[in-house]
C-alpha cells in the first residue's frame, strides 16, 4: 500500500528536478518545461493530501493550478517568441545587456 | 463455464481484431460507395464483386519498399504512425457496443460489452483523441520536408480547433443524461415517448448531433475538411514521405478514428444498442446497423461535397461552430434546469 | 509487494526518469515528448489516488493542449539542439554547475525532511470510502458553490492570457522586428 510519505517524497524529487532544470539549462523553452515539472509536482502533492485527508478540495485546487499553468505557458511562450525575434537566440546569456 | 478474466481478455482480442477488420471493410466500402455516387462500378475484378480488393491492397502495401528521407529524424519518423494508430485503437476501448450478455449461458455472470468500463468514459475518448494530434505533428516534423511540415501544422491546428466544438457538443448530451459514463448515457436513451418517438439523443439534442458529426469529420481529417491532404496543394500533406506499412498505419488510424467517432455518436445520440423488435442481448446488431449508417454518411459526405479552403475551414470552426456549440449548451442547461431540475 | 505499490513505483519511476531526461538531454523536441510521457505517468498516479477526473483532465489540458503549444513553438522557431557544455562561452565561474547540483541535492534533502515531519495524517493510510469523494458530481458541486469566485476570476485570467499572447507575438506592420 503506497502511503502518503511515498507520494510526498516523489513530489519532492520531481520538484527538485524542476528547480535544477530552471537553474542549469541554457535554453528558454527548456526552462519553461522545467517550470511545468515543478507545477506538476505541486499538483501531485495536492491530490495526495486530498486523498489522504478525505477532502475533494485537493482536486479543485489542482484544477485551478492547471488553468493558471495553461495561461502562464501561453504568455511565457509568447514572450519567448518575441524575445527570439529580437535577438535571434534562445540562450538566456544573450539577454544580458541590462546587467551591471 | 468461462471465468470472467478469460472472458474479458477474449473480448479485448475480439474488439481489436474487429477494429482491424473494420478498417479493411471501410476501404472496400469507400471505393464501392464512391463508385456508386460517381455512377461507375468500382472494384469488381478481384474476387466476387471485388470483395478481395482490400486483401490485394494490403498485400501490395506489405511488399512495398520502406523508404525514409535521409535527413529525417529516425526515431520520430518511426514513432509518428505508431502514435496515430495507438491513439485510434485506444480510444475505442471505453466505447460500449452492447448490453450485458452472458453469451447464451457460457459465462457465470453478465459481461458488459465494453473493453474498459470507466465512469468517465466520454472524457477518456476525448483525451485519447487529442493525443492523436501528436502522430500528425511528429510525422510532419520528422519528415524534414516543407510539404510535410506545412500539412502537419495545418492539420493539427485544424484538429485542436475543432476539438472545442466537439467537447461542447458532448457537454449538451452530458447535461441531459447526467452522467459521464457511456453505458449510463445509453441506458438513459431506452424507451420511447408516446410509444413512438424514441428517447434518443438526436431528438433531445438535434443541433448537438449536427455539431458533433461536423466536428468529428474535421477531427478525423476527412473531406470536406481534409485540406491538409489536398493533392493539388500539398502533395500529400503530412504523410508525403511515408510508404508501405507506415503509410498503411496512418490510413488504419484514420479509418479506426472514423469508426470510433461513429461509435461514440451512436452511443450518445442514436440510442446505442436499443431498438425495437430484438431482445436486449442482440442489441449489438442494432449498434452495428446505426454505426454503419453513420459511416455511410461519412463516405457519402466525402464524395459529395467540395473541399474547404484552409482559412474558410478555420473561420468556420471558430466563428460559427464554436459559438453555436456554446449557445446549444446554454439553451440545453437552461432547459434542463427549468423543466426537470 | 501489493499491486498498488508496484504500480506506484512503475508510474513514479517513469515520471522521475522522464523528468530527468527532460532537463538532461539536448534536443528540445525530445524534451517536449519526454515531458508528455511524464504527464502520462502522473495521470496514472492520479488514477491510483482515486482521482480519475483529474487524471483525464491532466491528459486533456496538459498533455493534449499545453504541450501541443510548446511543440508548435519549438517547431516554428526551429530551436537548435543546445550546444554541449564545453563549446559554450561560460560567463560563470568554474564549478558553477557542480555547485548547482549540490544545492539541488540539498534542496531535496530539506524538502524530504520537512515533509517527513508533518503529523496528523493518521499514519498515512488512505481514508476509506474515497470513491464517493472522487465523483464528478462532488467536484462540480464544490467547484461551483464554494469556489465560484475563483472560477470566474480564472475565466478572466484566461481571456487576459489569450489577448496578451496574441498582442505579444504580433509583428508591427511596417517597422522591422
Amino acid at each position: 500500500m503506497a502511503t502518503l510519505d511515498h507520494y510526498l517524497l516523489l513530489s519532492a524529487v520531481l520538484f527538485t528536478i524542476g528547480t535544477a532544470g530552471v537553474f542549469l539549462r541554457r535554453n528558454l523553452i527548456t526552462i519553461l518545461l522545467a517550470i511545468e515539472i515543478m507545477l506538476n509536482a505541486v499538483n501531485l502533492t495536492f491530490i495526495a493530501y486530498g486523498r489522504f485527508l478525505g477532502a475533494v478540495d485537493g482536486q479543485i485546487i489542482v484544477f485551478f493550478v492547471m488553468t493558471v499553468a495553461a495561461a502562464e505557458a501561453a504568455v511565457g511562450l509568447a514572450i519567448v517568441i518575441a524575445m527570439f525575434r529580437h535577438r535571434g537566440s534562445l540562450n538566456p546569456e544573450a539577454f544580458r545587456t541590462l546587467k551591471g | 463455464m468461462i471465468p470472467a478474466v478469460v472472458a474479458q481478455i477474449l473480448l479485448l482480442l475480439f474488439v481489436f481484431f474487429m477494429l482491424l477488420n473494420s478498417a479493411s471493410v471501410m476501404v472496400y466500402a469507400e471505393r464501392k460507395i464512391a463508385a456508386l455516387i460517381q455512377q461507375r462500378y468500382g472494384p469488381y475484378l478481384v474476387g466476387p464483386h471485388g470483395l478481395m480488393q482490400p486483401l490485394a491492397d494490403i498485400i501490395k502495401l506489405l511488399f512495398k519498399e520502406e523508404l525514409r528521407p535521409l535527413a529525417a529524424d529516425r526515431f520520430l519518423f518511426m514513432l509518428a504512425p505508431v502514435i496515430s494508430a495507438t491513439a485510434a485503437f485506444a480510444a475505442f476501448s471505453v466505447v460500449p457496443f452492447g448490453a450485458d450478455t452472458t453469451l447464451f449461458g457460457l459465462l457465470e455472470e453478465p459481461l458488459p460489452l465494453v473493453v474498459a468500463d470507466v465512469n468517465v468514459a466520454i472524457l477518456v475518448v476525448f483525451a485519447i483523441t487529442s493525443m492523436g494530434v501528436y502522430g500528425i505533428v511528429l510525422a510532419g516534423w520528422s519528415s524534414n520536408s516543407k510539404y510535410s511540415l506545412l500539412g502537419a501544422l495545418r492539420s493539427s491546428a485544424q484538429m485542436i480547433s475543432y476539438e472545442l466544438s466537439y467537447g461542447l457538443a458532448l457537454g449538451g448530451v452530458l447535461v441531459v443524461a447526467g452522467s459521464l459514463s457511456l453505458r449510463e448515457i445509453v441506458d438513459a436513451q431506452a424507451g420511447t415517448w408516446l410509444g413512438v418517438i424514441p428517447r434518443w439523443g438526436v431528438v433531445t439534442q438535434p443541433i448537438g448531433f449536427l455539431i458533433f458529426m461536423t466536428a468529428g469529420i474535421a477531427e478525423t481529417n476527412r473531406a470536406p475538411f481534409d485540406f491538409p491532404e489536398a493533392e493539388q496543394e500539398l502533395v500529400a500533406g503530412y504523410h508525403t514521405e511515408y510508404s508501405s506499412m507506415s503509410f498503411a498505419m496512418f490510413f488504419l488510424a484514420e479509418y479506426v478514428n472514423m469508426v470510433t467517432v461513429s461509435a461514440v455518436a451512436t452511443d450518445l445520440f442514436l440510442g446505442g444498442w436499443h431498438g425495437p423488435f430484438l431482445p436486449e442481448s442482440f442489441g449489438w446488431i442494432w449498434f452495428l446497423v446505426k454505426m454503419s449508417a453513420l459511416l455511410f454518411f461519412y463516405i457519402w459526405v466525402r464524395w459529395t461535397l467540395p473541399r474547404y479552403r484552409y482559412d474558410q475551414l478555420m473561420m468556420f470552426g471558430w466563428k460559427f461552430l464554436l459559438p453555436l456549440a456554446v449557445v446549444n449548451l446554454l439553451v440545453t442547461a437552461a432547459g434542463v434546469l427549468s423543466f426537470v431540475g | 509487494m501489493s499491486g498498488e505499490l508496484a504500480l506506484f513505483y512503475l508510474f513514479g519511476g517513469a515520471a522521475v526518469v522522464a523528468s530527468l531526461l527532460v532537463i538532461g538531454q539536448r534536443n528540445p523536441i525530445y524534451s517536449v515528448l519526454l515531458l508528455i510521457a511524464s504527464f502520462g505517468a502522473l495521470a496514472g498516479l492520479y488514477v491510483l489516488l482515486d482521482a480519475p477526473f483529474m487524471a483525464v483532465t491532466q491528459i486533456i489540458v496538459y498533455a493534449g493542449a499545453i504541450m501541443v503549444l510548446f511543440l508548435f513553438v519549438v517547431m516554428l522557431l526551429n530551436v537548435p539542439a543546445e550546444a554541449p557544455i564545453d563549446h559554450v562561452e561560460l560567463h560563470e565561474p568554474q564549478g558553477a554547475r557542480w555547485l548547482g547540483g549540490v544545492l539541488a541535492v540539498a534542496l531535496l534533502v530539506e524538502l524530504g525532511w520537512a515533509l517527513w515531519r508533518v503529523v496528523g495524517v493518521d499514519d498515512g493510510r488512505p481514508v476509506a470510502d474515497a470513491g464517493q469523494l472522487a465523483s464528478v458530481l462532488e467536484i462540480g458541486r464544490v467547484l461551483f458553490q464554494e469556489y465560484a469566485f475563483a472560477f470566474e476570476v480564472t475565466s478572466i485570467l484566461i481571456i487576459v492570457a489569450m489577448v496578451g499572447a496574441v498582442l505579444l507575438t504580433r509583428r508591427d506592420s511596417g517597422a522591422g522586428s
